[in-house]
């Protein structure tokens, strides 16, 4: 067993963990973070995607053990205070999202792109995202979404920053 | 073309109701289902093709911490076989148990359930399961499986053959007697994995002689119907719910051997248990598509008269029949050939065989996408045959407008349609005109450019309960609404259909506020529970659930409005016939100020103190709406694409649809639905396909080998539409949920094919893939030295 | 789900790294996880014991000494795809690192990882070979310097000892007028390259090459240099028949992997037009 303490959504959680543990079951098993789902085991579908210190990574391929004082980010901790982080009122307001399963893993991606890149082109959108797997939409609505989202987060007054800054 | 009548909210871009809790991350899936004391099953799966098992040694795996019991086919007979729904004439069906416990007969059949404490100690005992097995011969290859000598699957059958399936209309031999030209069409439509992104997920608990199973299902209340026939419950004591269901495409559309075992477990441990697939495991055992193989000949007069169309078919439904399987390559796929042209001689014979492969049933389009690649790459075939243009040659065989109803050669009463429009349309969307223009232009930088198109006719709308019958499905094709009006005027809509994205609970609450004159925003939509929705639903596949459960709710909606109204005339002293329902108010025609609102009317329902006389009190409707005929959705998609000669390589520079659903529900729901379909029709067409070897393994067993589309793959798309509205059912609504799948595949293939048509390239077997691209153009140089 | 059971160590050293190895005969080192984790998940790596150097600070500096660019291990690909010190000289490298995977792997996959395990389809073993890099590894018996062309054996196989550790990769700043660029064939569903070409190219101020260097990844069993297309394209001028008669013998000599994505002849044609590809963009960078 190891001991591990992580920030999740701006809580801090202090827990004797399996080495074996992924993040993604710290999160769903542990935390009942259910939000962040699994779709795949060979690191290609990104339904499990959170913000790791302000990077999105794919929490089934991160040993929880690695997150040790890291702060996470999950769908669950996009809405601040009740409103709803820019992309996500840009998904639903596009339609960019059916059966809602890898909904959670593109946003999350998105913000990481958008927190870079505050004006992505569709090809810089579409290149972006290619590690998120989407049966439903034919990507369509979600490359709209992630250009709206983008012009709402550059018109922001106040910082729209999810999670932490990324350690240097 | 006719147009809407006017509506209040059918046909709004209403913002959906499911997506405030999927944005969130707090819709529930079956994995996320978590419950007290709850246990884990791995599952055992053969990892040969075809085995005899002669013995299962599960000593070892007991031993393992945190097991709970290891169970095998001998110890869970008592689940029962899994359904077949239809029956075929001269159908050779399989018997098809959850566990196998004598033979297996593909990779990935299930052997053995290990249930644990926690899912890693089940998956860590199941490795320790030992299994003795006599390797057999292996057939994966359906044309082989039929020939003399093969290796049968199931001796008791003594073939492999599951059926020969005719359908034959007009005379097929003066049609080629007659014929001034003939083209030939050898077509693989490759074996596809579906690829929800959700796997699937079964959890069952059984407590106080009640049994409730979460399941990602499309078809909650089939499983509720035989796990409680299978497993000996009464039906009121087994609920069965479909909570937020990850993507179906056809691969939920059945009654699987883990919704039986897990649900059999529960029943008999006393403890609520888990099952959820590893993507690995998805691939191998949950239900593949498409797979099959078909020579196409069509005769024809210069001009490009099409005088009739021969098809042989040969269909792989692996190694057992699942749920709707029998019905996939034969009823969706050889009555639908003739699509959208006038046809006088049609001879089509499909024949099934089973293989050492996953079992094959319905995915995205379920034979109507098999049926529409083989005619639609016969007229392009033609086309270049006869040197005629493609968009010519199928305007001219056209049904035309004033010959609806038209009966199709196959025997299928097409009750409107209007093809030329959505053709021309497509065609000015895409710049049909300016093509050639474009393909010198990518000439010029070394790149072959091609434009193809596919016009189709979709069978959606299933089924009217006779034809069903008829055709030998096994049960009705209705669907079932119930709508409840609380005292408050609060509204819920239970519906027989179980959506996982196609968003039924904004559209169906769209048709019944303009029914009942309330806001959709004030009505909830409710699904996927058998213990809350009428005592029988069918669910959702075949883009039925609009055409079929949508009309349900209307039809409920209506009742309820006619009470609405009989009470509101009642309270207000007014004729029936004066009265208007209208933004949550009742009142008569001209006098808005004297309104009694809804929630008057419906708390006077229950109040009941005074009402009209002889009614009765409440505010409810129950209805199953059995629909008259079929509906047919058309239309016409263009692909444009870049061919790089070097690499092979395929860009899809512009993709233009024009689609004919009848009304639109909500049209930012309709156009999601093609952006998918259309997507995954791109994906058959040039990346997907599962491959097994001699040995029955699946090579092509991972989302690193089998190739998902991303959203790098595909292009946008434009859209647009007509509406020619059904007489079937009185929204004048058709489905849209496969009609891109449909479409796509041929366009994008036939689009190909013409870019390398000038180097003589007349086919090329999907997926087109850059290497095969690149062969063909090598081979094509080489032939023209 | 990993099954198998295993402690874990993270040091801050990368002394301290050593040692821990040292006290199993199963021990795996971990960096970003990326190589190591898939294969655990899929029960084909079950290792006694992880060494996390993740913690190890210094091993993330991307920095410049000596006229070298020095790229610690530990430097995820997004970072060095993200570098502008790595964009300007080593532009091949910024661009293999900028095609691997997808956003989520770069931001967590390192190249020490990537190098160590020594897939044959990683990108970044191609420019690291183009470019002449050095692999710096520490292990039990102290610090060594790897030379690129030695680093890379057969598949998975490298020249790292028992329990030594990959701390950076030292590539040489390309002198004079050069130009480096990485083409790519991608795996359609896993991104990994079927084929990946880096290639640098030194002008003279007459404009005759003088200097070509060309790493080729996921073609064969091992990444490799295309000698024999630098040997013909050194002393032209670089025009389009002299890069095109170089790149065809890109692929002189090496056996070629075959696949169900790619057989070994579409490969060897892969590996000769993205071969073109590469010295097409290096030559116009060199001349820019």
């Amino acid at each position: 067993m190891a001991k591990i303490t992580v920030t999740v959504n701006g809580t801090e959680q202090v827990m004797d963990i399996e080495p074996s543990l992924l993040l993604v079951e710290l999160l769903r098993e542990k935390l009942r973070l259910t939000g962040t789902h699994v779709g795949c085991d060979t690191s290609q579908c990104g339904a499990c995607t959170v913000l790791i210190d302000g990077s999105a990574v794919k929490s089934c391929t991160v040993l929880a053990v690695q997150a040790d004082g890291a702060e996470i980010t999950t769908v669950e901790g996009l809405a601040k205070d009740g409103e709803l982080h820019p992309i996500q009122r840009a998904f639903s307001a596009e339609h960019a999202l059916q059966c809602g399963f890898c909904t959670p893993g593109l946003m999350i991606t998105a913000i990481d792109l958008l927190e870079r890149k505050g004006a992505p082109t569709d090809a810089d959108i579409r290149h972006a995202i290619k590690g998120n797997l989407c049966r439903c939409t034919g990507y369509h609505n979600i490359v709209s979404a992630i250009r709206s989202a983008a012009t709402e987060m550059r018109g922001a007054t106040t910082p729209m920053k999810v999670g932490a800054e990324v350690k240097r | 073309m006719t147009t809407a009548t006017p509506s209040t909210y059918i046909g709004a871009r209403t913002p959906r109701k499911e997506d405030p809790r999927l944005i969130r991350g707090s819709g529930v899936f079956t994995d996320d289902v978590t419950l007290p004391g709850m246990v884990y099953v791995s599952l055992v799966r053969s990892p040969h093709a075809h085995a005899r098992i002669r013995r299962i040694d599960a000593a070892a795996a007991r031993k393992e911490p945190g097991v709970v019991t290891v169970v095998t086919g001998k110890d869970a007979e008592a689940t029962g076989v899994l359904p077949v729904f239809i029956t075929v004439p001269g159908m050779n069906g399989s018997k098809h148990m959850p566990l196998a416990s004598d033979r297996a007969r593909y990779a990935g059949d299930a052997i053995a359930a290990v249930v644990a404490d926690t899912h890693k100690a089940a998956k860590r005992a199941a490795d320790m399961v030992t299994i003795d097995y006599e390797p057999l011969p292996v057939v994966v290859d359906a044309t082989k499986a039929l020939e003399p000598g093969a290796p049968i699957l199931h001796e008791e059958l003594g073939t492999n053959l599951v059926f020969t399936y005719p359908v034959k209309g007009g005379d097929i031999d003066k049609a080629f007697r007659d014929a001034e030209a003939t083209v030939k069409l050898h077509i693989v439509n490759q074996r596809l994995i579906p690829n929800a992104m959700e796997p699937r997920s079964v959890v069952a608990k059984f407590e106080a002689g009640e049994l409730t199973v979460w399941s990602s299902t499309q078809i909650p209340h089939f499983v509720q119907l035989i796990l409680s026939v299978n497993l000996g419950l009464s039906q009121n004591k087994v609920r069965v719910i479909a909570p937020e269901v990850g993507g179906g495409f056809g691969s939920k559309l059945q009654v699987y051997a883990e919704e039986l075992l897990i649900a059999h477990l529960a029943k008999t441990l006393g403890r609520p248990v888990k099952w959820t697939e590893d993507r690995r495991e998805a691939y191998l055992a949950t239900i593949h598509g498409r797979d099959l193989v078909e020579d196409v000949e069509v005769a024809a007069k210069r001009d490009g008269t099409i005088l009739g169309v021969r098809i042989r078919t040969v269909a792989n439904v692996g190694a057992y029949l699942q749920a709707f399987a029998p019905g996939i390559p034969t009823i969706l796929h050889a009555f639908i050939i003739p699509g959208a042209y006038r046809i006088p001689a049609f001879d089509c014979e499909v024949r099934g065989a089973y293989t050492n492969t996953t079992p094959v049933d319905a995915y995205r389009g379920a034979g109507r996408p098999e049926a529409t690649f083989a005619i639609e790459r016969a007229m392009d075939r033609l086309a270049d045959e006869i040197g005629m243009d493609p968009a010519e040659l199928r305007r001219k065989n056209f049904v035309p407008p004033d010959a609806f109803p038209f009966t199709t050669i196959s025997g299928i009463t097409y009750d409107s349609g209007d093809y030329g429009p959505a053709l021309d349309r497509a065609l000015a969307m895409a710049d049909y005109k300016g093509f050639e223009k474009r393909r010198a232009e990518a000439k010029a930088r070394g790149k072959h450019r091609g434009i193809g198109l596919s016009s189709y006719v979709e069978i959606c709308g299933l089924a009217p309960s006779k034809a069903n019958s008829a055709l030998g499905v096994g049960w009705g094709g209705y669907e079932s609404a119930r709508i409840r009006v609380h005292p408050t005027g609060a509204v819920q809509v239970f519906t027989g259909t179980s959506p996982h994205g196609q968003g039924h609970e904004t559209s169906w609450a769209q048709i019944a506020a303009d029914a009942i004159g309330v806001s959709p925003d004030d009505i909830e939509v409710r699904h996927g529970d058998t213990f809350e929705s009428p005592g029988m639903g069918v669910g959702t596949f075949g883009s039925r659930s609009l055409a079929v459960g949508g009309i349900a709710v209307h039809n409920a909606a209506q009742k309820i409005r006619e009470k609405v109204i009989q009470i509101g005339a009642h309270l207000l002293e007014a004729s029936p016939a004066d009265v208007v329902v209208e933004g949550g108010k009742v009142f008569v025609k001209g006098v808005p100020e004297k309104a009694k609102a809804f929630g008057e009317i419906s708390m006077a329902a229950y109040l009941a103190s005074n009402l009209p006389d002889g009614m009765e009190p409440g505010l409810e409707a129950t209805t199953y709406y059995d629909p008259p005929n079929f509906t047919f959705p058309f239309g016409t998609h263009v692909a444009e694409v870049e061919v790089d000669p070097e690499t092979g390589t395929i860009e899809i520079i512009r993709y233009s649809a024009c689609d004919d659903c009848g009304r639109q529900i909500n049209p930012m729901i309709v156009e999601g639905q093609l952006h998918g379909g259309i997507t995954q029709g791109i994906g058959q067409a040039l990346y997907e396909t599962a491959v097994y070897d001699a040995n029955g393994q699946l090579l092509s067993g991972s989302m690193m080998e089998y190739h998902v589309p991303t959203a790098a793959d595909v292009p946008p798309f434009a859209l647009d539409h007509t509406v020619t509205l059904t007489k079937t059912n009185p929204l004048g609504v058709k489905g849209i949920g496969e009609a891109g799948t449909i479409a796509s595949t041929p366009a994008v293939v036939n689009a190909v094919i013409d870019a390398l048509s000038p180097l003589g390239i007349k086919h090329i077997d999907m997926p087109l893939t850059a290497e095969k691209v690149w062969q063909a153009i090598r081979k094509a140089g080489e032939a023209r030295r | 789900m990993i099954t198998h059971p295993f402690t874990y160590a993270a040091p801050t050293t990368i002394d301290e790294a050593v040692k821990a190895l040292g006290r199993s005969r199963d021990a795996k080192v971990l960096a970003g996880g990326h190589s190591l984790i898939p294969l655990m998940k899929l029960g084909l790596a079950e290792p006694e014991l992880l060494v996390d150097i993740g913690r190890i600070a210094s091993l993330r500096e991307i920095k410049s000494e000596d006229g070298a660019i020095v790229v610690g291990a530990l430097a995820t690909h997004r970072s060095i795809a993200d570098s502008s010190t790595i964009g300007k000289a080593l532009t091949a490298l910024a661009e293999a690192a900028a095609a691997v995977g997808d956003l989520q792997v770069r931001s967590r996959g390192t190249i020490g990882g990537s190098l160590a395990h020594a897939d044959p389809a990683a990108d970044e073993p191609a420019p690291t070979l183009a470019f002449d890099a050095t692999i710096r590894v520490i292990g039990p018996k102290g610090r060594r310097d790897i030379p690129a062309r030695e680093f890379f054996k057969e598949t998975f196989e490298t020249a790292l000892g028992p329990n030594e550790i990959v701390v950076e990769i030292r590539f040489p700043a390309p002198a004079g007028h050069a130009g480096s660029a990485y083409a790519k064939f991608p795996h359609p569903a896993s991104g990994f390259a079927i084929v990946g070409v880096a290639a640098l190219v030194a002008v003279k101020s007459d404009g005759t090459i003088d200097r070509a260097a060309i790493g080729v990844t996921g073609a064969a069993a091992g990444p490799f240099r295309a000698t024999a297309a630098e040997r013909a394209l050194v002393g032209t001028r670089g025009d389009a028949s002299a890069i095109g008669a170089a790149a065809a013998k890109a692929a002189e000599g090496v056996t070629m992997l075959a696949d169900l994505t790619a057989s070994s002849e579409f490969r060897k044609q892969l590996v000769m037009v993205h071969t073109r590809r590469a010295l097409e963009r290096a030559l116009e960078r060199a001349r820019g």
